[in-house]
């Protein structure tokens, strides 16, 4: 690992003025990924931010209709969360799915959107669930937040604070993981806002996305047999080691139709 | 010896093991947890091309770093007279002729042939500029086409001068004539290509080493992760000639697993050791998991054409088999044996098939070195055999079972000489068989399936009655056959004088628990408390030689030279026994650590005899003082475990999701010492075999880059991905080694592939579908492609 | 920078770079070697410890991020003399073998009995995804863990 500066602010806007200072600083979140990337000598901060000690970007906050979750929340904290597990139980079930227990117990909700990582479970849940990214400076719609491949809607120097998720009537995720990272190969999640149907897809594009296709078909008819005529067009979708593009378009319809049989048991 | 002793720690208990306490406290001790006063950190230039000259190293920038105290090049250690790292094993091909080595450097000078393979060390005071140095090293490449591709490799751009085709030999076992007859007069005959994955055997310690030199003695001290220290000193002396034998100690401490991948010399402690005394401090190097991938040696990879005649009865008349095997850039210490003397001679089988003939091609490729990996050609042999009867038996229409059955070598045939070099010395593979076909409950297997189709999913079984040979070996044929070494092992009995015992063992444990079940066999033989017995290993400076674990010989080996050195003290303490009581030698019984006077009540313990024997008052005139003995074992023949494998999946359709739901292993390793670890070893060998099949493959590019090289893409076996697994064992002592065992090490890697992909396509109704059985590839099978 | 922490129940304060992981402020500067690191990409697990009560994988948190905190290591759990109910069980059910991946198995395995309910042989084996052992085929491990679970 290269050398840098280790700062540790306690609010959002030092933490904002250290990056402004600095020759090419990173936020760092949970580390799961940077800090790996940092020992391999793919990325060499001169400053790295610790947003650990930032109590703004804590907390949990559960009501009817809206679960807020604070930026700096660790995987665990939402997966184990019993205010969570009661009003929007598919995101406890999906942190519950993100890497393993150690790295649930480090990674935090803002670290892995800001990251985008193509392959990460959360995006599926700010996409189909309709969450809304706050920063320091504005609210971000979920649908406008993951651009490309690890590429965000945030501009340098951008705190995401925390993270807002509608409560829909119910909502469901199924994910094929990546049998050697764990990550998803495809993830899909869900949701039913009281008859309106998303359906927000990771592992399969360059970054998470909405299936508009799969959400028109089940917005007319919300019938796992609905799923079986429609066509996933793969152009665009990763291709790798793991899975052609091919192979996770047909992945998509299948963890869509197993969510939607979760969703409707 | 009491009965407690007898009932806790005796030969067949099973004993917990005494090495866990250090373990399962953190206080083991493993090369990267070991420190030099003065240490120095290095770091490896590794090649970034599969195929490239070299035209220059510039260390310059390097030597500029602050902490950088050098860096060492290919160039200057040929100047220093450093050899290159041998092959140990030189095979002839089948004229006759000597197998084309391709020289092999310890840091490449002229020429790299893989991505990973190192250039130039770098030293530093620190880990962190040892890496930046290492960075800024420039050297100077020019690009050559790789020939990565196993298949079309014989075809490729030359890669060595003088090596045609790539070709290290043709090498054929067996008769060609009366093989092709067989097939002429054959009922039936069953085809079937298949290939064997690229494995990277990923011990979860990474290679590790520290050098150390002491200049004003002129001795040196290599700290590190092998399976055999004192085949790391041997050859870094006869051969490389770093530093002459004496003055060459090799420590391996605590080592965390090998699976064969530490039997080896690489360049990396030949490097270390020779820069330490370049750089006059020592030197540590431990590998990331990266450079784990990249260069150490990978196992299998093999590309088969198999051939299986029957008769109309069902009889196996004939067996021809075609392999190209994949030697990588370098013929690794042992690489040229795998493919050719341990895999050619297990194509036999359990089966008493006639007329065997086999040609193997070991190739040449731009990749990583390939060596044995748990198994080592055993697994290949096993899979051509047990795939191909498989598929024999289904199209015949016959049970699986049933064709084996039919064909099986029986209890009486043996000795049994088989028409590919060996001669089993016993066994009862019907025995296993039955076993595991009532623990897998066979007969239940059409309603577990009809019940899984309901879930949507396919069920299929599949069977491996697998054989091995083990105990590696008589030294006279090994060195026949071209092993550069001899293949005995060393022990050595140190009766103290308080009565206690230490043994030392050239046998070598890196997770194996030799320091537990060598204690049970001292114990047991000597009648000595088994906390009463040390067991010593790993340092070239302890005991006088050995030849390490791998082969799953350390117990048959290893153990029988132990129980001949037992047999020398318990003779030399007759005599002083003798004496003691007055009578002679021939008048002396030995039970239980009792010596005593025939037919009378007079009796010394053999504590007492040791004692006299240092401390020698009263003592025979004729006989040296002390009580210690030492034994070479060289075995007569191979050991032979044998058993049946049988894997039960289910293939989720949809995903292509295969899940190894049931596994049975039914093994005969002959007489067993510790059941515990036995059983251990099934279970970790069927895991590693798990992965071959479903999950592991080591995959390169058309440009020789390595694509699976991190953990995030090479398949590792985890918890999850297996079930429990159901361990029996069948007994035919070994006729052949004084404790009647035969090695249980490896037969888990080698039965289970065969079992798993037999079940993988029985469920799919495919001929054949290539390992690993990944999601995808499944998938697409459903599909017809 | 100075670094203060507990470890194992004592205060620690070593002087590090920033770009010092806590695996090796452990093993290094504070010489608690049962600690291992096993690959470079945080999927093997053997460097597990428990950080403030929870387990993570310590080549994978920064000195500075470990700051005041509090660390247990498997040195920290039992003696050869008074183990710990877990080191019990994976030496009673030979649940390891060469030894490396251990002290992070049994430190994930602890987290996984504090934290876990209803632990099945399910549950216990999707509770060591984080952990990889190459020697035992995890089958020992898991009987292992379940003992300690029954026992309450």
């Amino acid at each position: 690992m290269y050398p840098f500066n280790y700062h540790k602010p306690e609010t959002v806007a030092d933490a904002v003025a250290l990056f402004n200072d600095a020759d090419d600083a990173m936020y760092l979140s949970g580390g799961m990924t940077l800090i790996p990337t940092m020992k391999q000598r793919l990325a060499a901060p001169t400053d790295l931010i610790d947003l650990s000690g930032i109590a703004e970007m804590t907390g949990i906050d559960v009501a009817a209709d809206k679960v807020t979750v604070g930026a700096f929340t660790r995987h665990n904290d939402v997966a184990t969360s019993g205010a969570i597990g009661e009003t929007l139980p598919v995101l406890a079930q999906l942190a519950g799915l993100i890497g393993d227990n150690q790295v649930r117990n480090r990674g935090t909700i803002g670290g892995s959107l800001a990251n985008s990582d193509p392959a990460a479970d959360y995006p599926a849940a700010v996409i189909g669930l309709g969450a809304t990214v706050h920063t320091q400076e504005r609210a971000i719609a979920g649908d406008e937040f993951f651009q490309d491949l690890f590429e965000t809607a945030l501009q340098p120097g951008e705190i995401v604070t925390r993270i807002e998720f509608p409560v829909p009537t119910r909502a469901a995720y199924r994910k094929f993981p990546n049998p050697a990272s764990r990550y998803a190969v495809v993830g899909v999640l869900i949701a039913d806002f009281n008859g309106a149907i998303r359906v927000g897809v990771t592992g399969a594009g360059p970054c998470a996305f909405r299936a508009s296709g799969l959400e028109e078909v089940l917005n007319q008819n919300l019938d796992p047999e609905a799923l079986e005529g429609v066509e996933v067009p793969d152009a665009g979708f990763n291709s790798d080691l793991h899975a052609s593009a091919e192979y996770r378009a047909h992945l998509v319809k299948v963890m869509a139709r197993r969510a939607l049989n979760d969703l409707l048991s | 010896m009491s009965e407690a002793i007898a009932e806790d720690t005796g030969i067949g208990a099973p004993v917990r093991r005494r090495e866990d306490a250090r373990f399962i406290t953190g206080t083991g001790r493993y090369t990267d947890d070991l420190n030099q006063p003065g240490q120095v950190y290095g770091v490896f230039c590794r090649s970034p091309h599969a195929r490239a000259k070299i035209n220059g190293v510039d260390a310059e920038e390097a030597l500029g770093i602050p902490g950088v105290l050098g860096v060492y090049t290919g160039t200057e250690m040929v100047a220093d007279g450093i050899g290159d790292l041998p092959c140990g094993w030189l095979v002839k091909d089948k004229a006759g002729n000597d197998m084309r080595s391709a020289p092999h450097p310890p840091l490449a000078a002229t020429q790299v042939n893989y991505v990973g393979e190192p250039y130039a060390l770098v030293v530093a005071d620190s880990l962190q500029a040892a890496r930046q140095g290492a960075e800024s090293v420039n050297a100077e490449f020019e690009e050559l086409h790789a020939v990565v591709e196993l298949g079309s490799a014989t075809v490729s751009e030359q890669i060595y001068e003088g090596i045609d085709h790539n070709l290290a030999y043709e090498w054929a076992l067996g008769e060609e004539d009366a093989t092709r007859m067989a097939f002429a007069r054959a009922a039936h005959v069953t085809t079937l290509e298949l290939t064997n994955n690229r494995l990277i055997p990923n011990a979860m310690e990474p290679r590790a080493c520290l050098g150390v030199h002491d200049a004003a003695t002129g001795d040196y001290t290599l700290y590190t992760t092998s399976q055999n220290p004192h085949l790391e000193r041997l050859v870094l002396s006869a051969f490389v000639q770093v530093a002459p034998e004496h003055k060459l100690r090799v420590v391996a401490p605590d080592v965390g697993g090998g699976f064969g991948s530490k039997i080896f010399i690489y360049a990396e402690e030949t490097a270390v050791i020779w820069a330490a005394a370049k750089v006059g401090r020592p030197i540590k190097w431990v590998a990331d998991r990266s450079e784990s991938f990249l260069a150490d040696a990978h196992g299998r990879d093999h590309i088969t054409r198999a051939e299986l005649a029957l008769d109309e009865q069902g009889r196996f008349t004939g067996l021809r088999v075609k392999t190209t095997a994949n030697l990588g850039a370098y013929l690794s210490t042992f690489g040229s044996s795998v493919p050719t003397y341990l895999y050619g001679t297990l194509l036999a089988g359990q089966y008493k098939t006639p007329n065997i003939y086999v040609e193997v091609q070991g190739v040449y490729t731009n990749t990583a070195p390939v060596d044995a990996y748990r198994g080592a050609g055993r697994p290949e042999a096993t899979y051509v055999v047990e795939r191909i009867v498989e598929q024999a038996a289904r199209e015949l229409g016959k049970d699986p079972a049933d064709l084996r059955r039919m064909n099986m070598i029986q209890p009486e045939d043996f000795p049994y000489e088989t028409p590919v070099a060996l001669t089993y010395d016993t066994g009862n593979y019907e025995a296993s068989l039955d076993k595991a076909l009532e623990l897998i409950d066979y007969a239940g297997f059409e309603g577990r399936r009809a019940a899984a189709a309901e879930q949507n999913k396919r069920r299929g079984i599949g069977f491996a009655c697998y054989i091995e040979a083990c105990g590696l070996a008589p030294s006279k044929l090994a060195i026949e056959l071209g092993a550069g070494v001899g293949l005995y092992e060393s022990g050595e009995i140190r009766m103290n004088p308080t009565g206690n015992v230490s043994v030392f063992t050239g046998s070598h444990s890196h997770g194996q628990g030799h320091e537990t079940t060598f204690a049970q066999v001292v114990s047991d033989k000597l009648g000595v408390p088994y906390d009463d017995v040390d067991i010593v290993h790993g340092d070239t400076g302890r005991m006088e030689f050995g030849l390490g674990t791998y082969g799953s010989r350390s117990l048959a080996v290893g153990g029988s030279a132990l129980i001949a050195a037992a047999e020398k003290i318990i003779e030399k303490g007759k005599k002083i026994a003798a004496h003691m009581m007055q009578t002679t030698p021939e008048q002396v019984d030995f039970d239980d650590g009792t010596f005593s006077l025939q037919d009378s009540n007079q009796s010394v313990t053999i504590q007492e005899v040791a004692f006299a024997a240092y401390v020698p008052a009263d003592y025979p005139e004729d006989l040296e003082p002390g009580l210690t003995e030492k034994a070479f074992y060289d075995p007569n023949n191979f050991t032979y475990p044998a058993g049946t494998h049988i894997a039960e999946v289910e293939v989720d359709i949809e995903t292509g999701v295969v899940e190894l739901v049931n596994f049975v292993a039914v093994d005969d390793f002959g007489h067993i010492i510790n059941p515990l670890i036995v059983h251990g070893q099934v279970h970790g060998g069927v895991a590693q075999g798990a992965g071959q099949a479903l999950m592991e493959h080591g995959i390169y590019d058309e440009y020789g880059q390595l694509q699976t090289g991190s953990m995030m893409d090479y398949c590792l076996p985890r918890a999850d991905d297996l079930p429990d697994f159901q361990v029996d064992t069948t007994v035919t002592p070994c006729t052949h080694n004084p404790l009647g065992v035969k090695g249980c090490g490896e037969a888990g890697a080698i039965g289970s592939p065969a079992a798993i992909m037999n079940a993988v396509t029985h469920a799919l109704g495919t001929k054949d579908i290539a390992m690993p059985a990944t999601p995808e590839k499944v998938w697409r099978a459903v599909r017809g492609e | 920078m100075k670094i203060t922490l507990q470890v194992n129940g004592e205060p620690r304060e070593v002087d590090v770079a920033e770009n010092t992981l806590l695996v090796d402020v452990l093993r290094v500067n504070l010489g608690l070697t049962g600690t291992h690191v096993g690959c470079d990409t945080s999927q093997c697990g053997a460097c597990t410890v428990h950080l403030d009560g929870r387990a993570v994988k310590a080549c994978t948190v920064l000195a500075p991020q470990a700051d005041g905190a509090n660390v247990l290591t498997i040195e920290g759990i039992g003696t050869p003399d008074e183990l710990h109910p877990m080191q019990a069980a994976f030496r009673e059910c030979h649940a390891l073998q060469c030894g490396f991946c251990t002290p992070g198995m049994i430190m994930q395995a602890i987290d996984l009995v504090e934290n876990g309910d209803q632990l099945d042989n399910a549950a216990i084996r999707e509770g060591l995804e984080g952990n990889l052992c190459r020697c035992t085929g995890y089958h020992n491990i898991v009987r292992a863990i379940q003992s300690v679970a029954d026992a309450g």
